[in-house]
C-alpha cells in the first residue's frame, strides 16, 4: 500500500520493476501448469523469459540507480541474449508443435502418452 | 518541447500568484497532444491527397481523366465525398465472427501504422523537428512498422471467411520475409553514418546532392533501389499486394469489413506507404537537405537567430515532405503498371534475389567505405569538413574513445585484442 | 506527479493485466493478441527504464518475429475443437493458488531489499537520454566503451566484451533454423517412404 500511495508523485525504483517481473513470471508459470494447449504452453514459456528480461534491464538501468550499484550495459546485453535465444527456442518448439500435429492430429499435450510406461 | 510549454505555464501562472515546475506533468501531456494532432493530420490529410492523387494518377495512366466533378475542376474533394459515404455505409460483423478481434483488428493496425511516425524526424540540424528523438530510431520505425502484419493476421481469423484466412496468411508470410532485406538494406546508411539516429543520418547528408547516400557509391545506388522494392512489398502495394487479390481472394483480409473499419485499414496502408517513403528520403534522398541547399545559401541557420533557423527547419521540412511524395507517387505508378505477381513469385523475388543482392551490396558498401572514408559521390568528391566532423556524442563526451590506446593496454597486459 | 512514475503505472498495467489476461482466456487467438499487447507494454517499460536498443529489439525480435511465428502456428493448429480448450477448474484452481504463493514470496523478497528501493541520487537523471545503440554494438564486438572508467583493470580494457557471446548465437541461431526448417518439413506419407 504505500508502495502504491507513492506511485504516482516518487520515482519508481528496481523494486517496482521486480513486481512486474514477478506478476509476468507468475502468469508464465500458471499458464505453462494449466494450459493443455501446447502453443498455449509455448506463451508460457514467453512470459516467463519476459519476467527475467524485466528485471535485468531494470538491475541495468541507468535511471533507477546509482552510479556504481548499477550493471550498466551488462544487464541490456544479457535481455538481448535472452530475445535473440526466445526467439530460437520458439522456433524450434513450433516445429516440434506442428510435428506432434501431424502426428497425431491433436495440439493437446494430454495426448502425447505414447512413452507412458 | 515540455519544458518550453512549461516556462509558457509558469508565465501564466504567474499572473494568478501560482508556479509551474520546470518537469510539470502538464507541459509533456500538452506537448504529446500537440505532436499527436501533429501526426495525426499528416497520415490523415496524406491519406486523403493520397487517395485523390491515385485515382488521378491510375486514371491518367489507363487513358482516362480520373475524378473531375467534385469540388472543382480536378475533383479535389473526391476523397472527402468517399469518406461521407463510407461513415454512412452499414457496418456489418459476420454472424461467426470473433467480435471482439474484428472490432479491434483496424486500430491495432492504424496505431502501428501511426506510431511509426514517432520517431521520423521532419528537419534536423539544431533543433530537429521530431516527437521523441530517439538514438535507435531507425530500429523503432522499423520494428513498429512490423507490428502492422499483426492486425492483418486478427483481421484475418476474426473475419470467420476463407478469403479473409488465405489473404492474411499470405499476408503474414510476405510481411515477415521481406523484413529481412529491407533491414539489410537500411543497416548500409546506419553504417555509412555511424548512428541509428534518423536525425544524425539525415544531417550527416547536408549539403548538395552530391552528399546524399544514395550517390555515395555505386552499392549504395543498387541498395536503395532494393530498398524501395521491399518496402513496396512490406506495405502490400501492387504488384506484391497478395494479400488482397481480388481477381482470387475477393478482397482477401478484409473481405468481410466496411464502413469506417474498412477505411482505417485503408488509412494505415496510405500510412505506411508515406512512412516508409519518408525513411527512404532520409536514409538515402538527404532527407531535409535539397538537391542545393537554399537553406544554407540564403543563411536560414540556427546559427542566425531562432527565428530564422525555424524558417530553415520548415524550407526542410517541405523538401523531406515533398521528396517522400514523389516517392508515393512512384509506387502508385508501378501499381497501376506492373501486374500482380504470383504468392511464389514474391517469395522467390524477396528470398533469392532481394536478400543475397542487399548482404553482397553491403558488403561492398563496406568495403567501399573503408577504402575510400571521407568520399562521396561514387568517391569522386572530397566529403565537406562539416559533414565529416558530425559524429554521434557518447555516452561521457569526457572520455576520449581511443581505441588504439585500449588495443596497445590489453595486448601489454599479455591478452589478445 | 512524476511523468516517468505515470507511464510506468500505465505500461506495467498493460503488462501484468494482459498477462493474467493469457492465463485466464481459453482461446488461443485470444491468448496469442493478449499476449502480444503484454509483451509491447513491456517493450515500453524498457524504454522507460532507458534502455532503447532493448526495448526496439523486443518490439522487433519479440512481437514482431517470435509471436508472428507463434499465431502462425495457432492457424495451422487451429481446428474448431483446439481453438477453445478449457482446463478443468480444479486444475487451474491448484496452479491459481500455487502462483499466488509464488507471486507473494517473490514480490515480498523484492521489497525487502533495501538495495532496490528507490533512489535519490540515479547514475543518470531521467529526463536526459542516454546512448545505449553504439555502446551496445562496440560491446558485441569485444569492447566495452562504457566500461572506460572502470576501476578494475581486467574489466576496463574491453576485457568483458560480448563477442564471443554473439558468436555463439549467432550459429546457434543458424542452426536453429535449419533444425526448424528440417523439423517441419511436408512429410511424405508413410506407404510412399515403405516402399
Amino acid at each position: 500500500m504505500y508502495l502504491l500511495g507513492h506511485l504516482l508523485t516518487e520515482p519508481v525504483g528496481v523494486v517496482h520493476y521486480m513486481i512486474v517481473g514477478a506478476v509476468l513470471f507468475t502468469c508464465g508459470v500458471v499458464c505453462m501448469a494449466t494450459k493443455r494447449n501446447a502453443l498455449g504452453i509455448l506463451m508460457g514459456i514467453e512470459l516467463v523469459l519476459n519476467g527475467a528480461n524485466v528485471n535485468l534491464i531494470a538491475f541495468g538501468s541507468p535511471y533507477l540507480r546509482g552510479a556504481e550499484a548499477t550493471i550498466g550495459l551488462d544487464g541490456q546485453l544479457m535481455a538481448m541474449f535472452v530475445i535473440v535465444l526466445a526467439a530460437a527456442e520458439a522456433a524450434v518448439a513450433l516445429a516440434i508443435a506442428l510435428n506432434f500435429y501431424n502426428n497425431f492430429g491433436s495440439i493437446d499435450v494430454d495426448r502425447a502418452n505414447q512413452l507412458k510406461g | 518541447m515540455a519544458h518550453l510549454l512549461n516556462q509558457i505555464f509558469d508565465w501564466f501562472a504567474a499572473w494568478l500568484g501560482g508556479s509551474v515546475a520546470n518537469d510539470s506533468v502538464a507541459g509533456y501531456v500538452v506537448a504529446a497532444l500537440i505532436y499527436l494532432a501533429l501526426l495525426l493530420n499528416l497520415v490523415a490529410v496524406g491519406a486523403l491527397v493520397f487517395i485523390w492523387l491515385e485515382r488521378k494518377v491510375s486514371g491518367r495512366i489507363q487513358d482516362r481523366l480520373g475524378p473531375t466533378r467534385v469540388g472543382g475542376k480536378f475533383g479535389w474533394l473526391q476523397t472527402l465525398a468517399d469518406g461521407i459515404k463510407l461513415l454512412t455505409k452499414e457496418d456489418l460483423i459476420p454472424g461467426d465472427a470473433d467480435k471482439l478481434l474484428f472490432r479491434i483488428a483496424p486500430y491495432v493496425g492504424f496505431c502501428a501504422s501511426l506510431s511509426a511516425f514517432i520517431a521520423i524526424p521532419f528537419a534536423g540540424r539544431d533543433f530537429p523537428f521530431v516527437a521523441q528523438h530517439l538514438n535507435v530510431a531507425v530500429f523503432f520505425v522499423l520494428a513498429v512498422m512490423g507490428l502492422e502484419v499483426f492486425a492483418v493476421i486478427l483481421a484475418g481469423y476474426a473475419s470467420a471467411s476463407k478469403w479473409s484466412l488465405f489473404g492474411a496468411m499470405r499476408e503474414a508470410a510476405q510481411v515477415v520475409s521481406y523484413e529481412v532485406p529491407m533491414g539489410l538494406c537500411v543497416v548500409v546508411p546506419v553504417m555509412l553514418a555511424g548512428s541509428m539516429d534518423l536525425v544524425h543520418i539525415g544531417d550527416k547528408q547536408q549539403g548538395w546532392f552530391t552528399n546524399w547516400y544514395l550517390f555515395h557509391d555505386p552499392f549504395t545506388f543498387i541498395v536503395f533501389w532494393v530498398y524501395f522494392t521491399c518496402g513496396t512489398a512490406s506495405v502490400n502495394r501492387a504488384p506484391f499486394d497478395l494479400a488482397e487479390a481480388e481477381s482470387e481472394l475477393v478482397a482477401g483480409f478484409h473481405t468481410e469489413y466496411s464502413g469506417l473499419r474498412w477505411s482505417f485499414f485503408f488509412m494505415a496502408e496510405y500510412g505506411s506507404m508515406l512512412a516508409v517513403s519518408l525513411l527512404a528520403a532520409i536514409l538515402f534522398l538527404g532527407g531535409w537537405n535539397g538537391p542545393i541547399p537554399v537553406a544554407s545559401l540564403l543563411g536560414l541557420t540556427w546559427h542566425n537567430g531562432p527565428l530564422v533557423g525555424y524558417l530553415g527547419n520548415f524550407l526542410g521540412m517541405l523538401n523531406v515532405l515533398a521528396k517522400a511524395f514523389l516517392l508515393v507517387t512512384v509506387m502508385m505508378w508501378v501499381r497501376w503498371t506492373l501486374p500482380r505477381l504470383r504468392i511464389d513469385q514474391v517469395m522467390t523475388t524477396c528470398l533469392k534475389y532481394c536478400t543475397p543482392i542487399a548482404a553482397a551490396m553491403f558488403v561492398g558498401a563496406a568495403l567501399w567505405h573503408m577504402t575510400l572514408p571521407d568520399r562521396v559521390f561514387a568517391g569522386l568528391l572530397q566529403s565537406p569538413a562539416a559533414n565529416r566532423l558530425l559524429a554521434e556524442p557518447l555516452p561521457g563526451d569526457s572520455i576520449q574513445l581511443d581505441l588504439q590506446t585500449v588495443e596497445a593496454a590489453t595486448i601489454a597486459r599479455g591478452g589478445r585484442p | 506527479m512524476n511523468w516517468t512514475s505515470c507511464l510506468f503505472l500505465l505500461c506495467s498495467l498493460m503488462a501484468g493485466g494482459f498477462a493474467v489476461a493469457v492465463v485466464l482466456s481459453s482461446n488461443i487467438v485470444r491468448m496469442a493478441f493478449y499476449l502480444v499487447l503484454s509483451l509491447a507494454a513491456t517493450a515500453g517499460l524498457f524504454f522507460l527504464a532507458g534502455a532503447d536498443f532493448v526495448g526496439a529489439m523486443q518490439l522487433m525480435i519479440y512481437v514482431g518475429g517470435t509471436l508472428v511465428l507463434l499465431v502462425f502456428g495457432v492457424m495451422l493448429t487451429a481446428q474448431s475443437q483446439f481453438v477453445q480448450m478449457r482446463t478443468s477448474s480444479g486444475e487451474l484452481l491448484t496452479a491459481l493458488i500455487l502462483g499466488g504463493a509464488l507471486l507473494v514470496v517473490l514480490v515480498s523478497t523484492a521489497i525487502n531489499v533495501p538495495a532496490w528501493q528507490p533512489t535519490s541520487n540515479p547514475a543518470v537523471d531521467s529526463a536526459t537520454p542516454v546512448i545505449t545503440a553504439t555502446p551496445i554494438g562496440m560491446a558485441l564486438e569485444g569492447y566495452r566503451v562504457d566500461q572506460l572508467t572502470q576501476p578494475d583493470t581486467a574489466l576496463r580494457r574491453g576485457m568483458s566484451g560480448y563477442l564471443f557471446p554473439f558468436i555463439i548465437v549467432s550459429v546457434h541461431l543458424l542452426v536453429v533454423l535449419i533444425g526448424a526448417a528440417y523439423l517441419a518439413r511436408a512429410k511424405r506419407p508413410v506407404v510412399e517412404r515403405m516402399r
